[in-house]
C-alpha cells in the first residue's frame, strides 16, 4: 500500500453535526440498494402469481419484515430531503458554515414531519402496507 | 522542442472529460428523476390494498404504471450503483477486494433490475 493521502479524511476533523448527517445519508443511501433487492422480490413474486404473492404478503407482514420495511421508509425520506440538499449545493447555493447549519435543521425537520405521515399513510390505517 | 503552449497540451486529457465527470452527472440526473418516479411510486403503495393480488397486478399492468414502474426501477439501480460504487472506492482500499466488490456491484445491481422489469412487463403482457 502506498502512503498516497485517501479521502476521506474522517479522523483529522473535529466532529459537528453536519458530519452525522452525511453519513447518515450514506448509510440511507446503502440501506435503500438493498432495499431495491425488496422491491424487485415483491414485484417477481406478484408476476409468480396469486399464490406464491400471497405467501410474500405473509412474509412482509411478519413483524420483522414490518420494521425493515419502516426503516426503509425512514430512509428513503431522510435520503430525498438530504439529496435535496446535496443538489443545492451542487448548483453552488448554501455552502456557507451558518447556511449549511441550518440546511441540516431543515433536513431534520423536514424528515421527521414526512416521516411522521407517510407511516401513518402506510402503517396505522387499517389495510395499510403488506 | 513543441511549439504547443502547455494549456493546448493537457486541454482534453484531465479528468473533466473522463469517466468522473461523466458519473457525478447521471448521479445527479439519476437523482433528479428519482425525486417525482419515487415519490409517484411511494404514494401508490400508500394508497393500494397490497394485499390483494388481483388489484396489484392490474394497477402494475396498466400500461402507463408499467411504463413508469420500468423506468422508476432503472433509475433506480443506475442511482443505486453508482452511489455504491462511490462508497467501495471511499472505504475499499485493496485493489484486489475493491476491483471485485465493484465488479459484484455492477452484475447484482443489473441482474436485479432485469429481474424487477422483466416482472413488471410479464404482469403487463401476461396479466400474471
Amino acid at each position: 500500500m502506498s502512503a498516497r493521502p485517501l479521502s476521506p479524511h474522517l479522523s483529522v476533523y473535529r466532529f459537528a453535526y453536519t458530519m452525522a448527517l452525511s453519513i447518515a445519508h450514506r448509510i440511507t443511501g446503502l440501506a435503500l440498494s438493498v432495499g431495491l433487492l425488496l422491491l424487485a422480490a415483491w414485484l417477481l413474486s406478484a408476476a409468480a402469481g396469486a399464490e406464491v404473492y400471497a405467501r410474500t404478503v405473509a412474509l412482509l407482514s411478519g413483524w420483522f419484515f414490518r420494521l425493515v420495511l419502516l426503516g426503509l421508509l425512514a430512509a428513503f425520506l431522510y435520503h430525498t430531503c438530504a439529496g435535496i440538499r446535496h443538489l443545492l449545493w451542487d448548483s453552488g447555493r448554501g455552502l456557507e458554515k451558518p447556511q449549511a447549519r441550518r440546511g441540516a435543521v431543515l433536513v431534520i425537520v423536514a424528515f421527521v414531519i414526512a416521516f411522521i405521515v407517510s407511516a401513518w399513510a402506510l402503517f396505522a390505517r387499517s389495510g395499510g402496507a403488506a | 522542442m513543441s511549439l504547443r503552449t502547455p494549456l493546448g497540451r493537457v486541454l482534453g486529457h484531465g479528468p473533466a472529460r473522463g469517466a468522473a465527470v461523466h458519473h457525478w452527472w447521471v448521479q445527479r440526473l439519476s437523482s433528479l428523476a428519482l425525486l417525482p418516479l419515487s415519490l409517484w411510486l411511494l404514494c401508490n403503495l400508500a394508497r393500494l390494498p397490497l394485499a390483494d393480488h388481483a388489484v396489484v397486478t392490474q394497477w402494475i399492468a396498466s400500461s402507463w404504471n408499467a411504463l413508469w414502474l420500468v423506468l422508476t426501477i432503472l433509475v433506480m439501480a443506475w442511482h443505486s450503483v453508482l452511489g455504491v460504487q462511490v462508497v467501495i472506492e471511499d472505504y475499499v482500499h485493496s485493489v484486489a477486494v475493491k476491483t471485485t466488490s465493484l465488479l459484484l456491484s455492477q452484475f447484482v445491481h443489473w441482474l436485479v433490475a432485469a429481474a424487477a422489469a422483466y416482472a413488471v412487463l410479464r404482469i403487463a403482457f401476461r396479466g400474471a
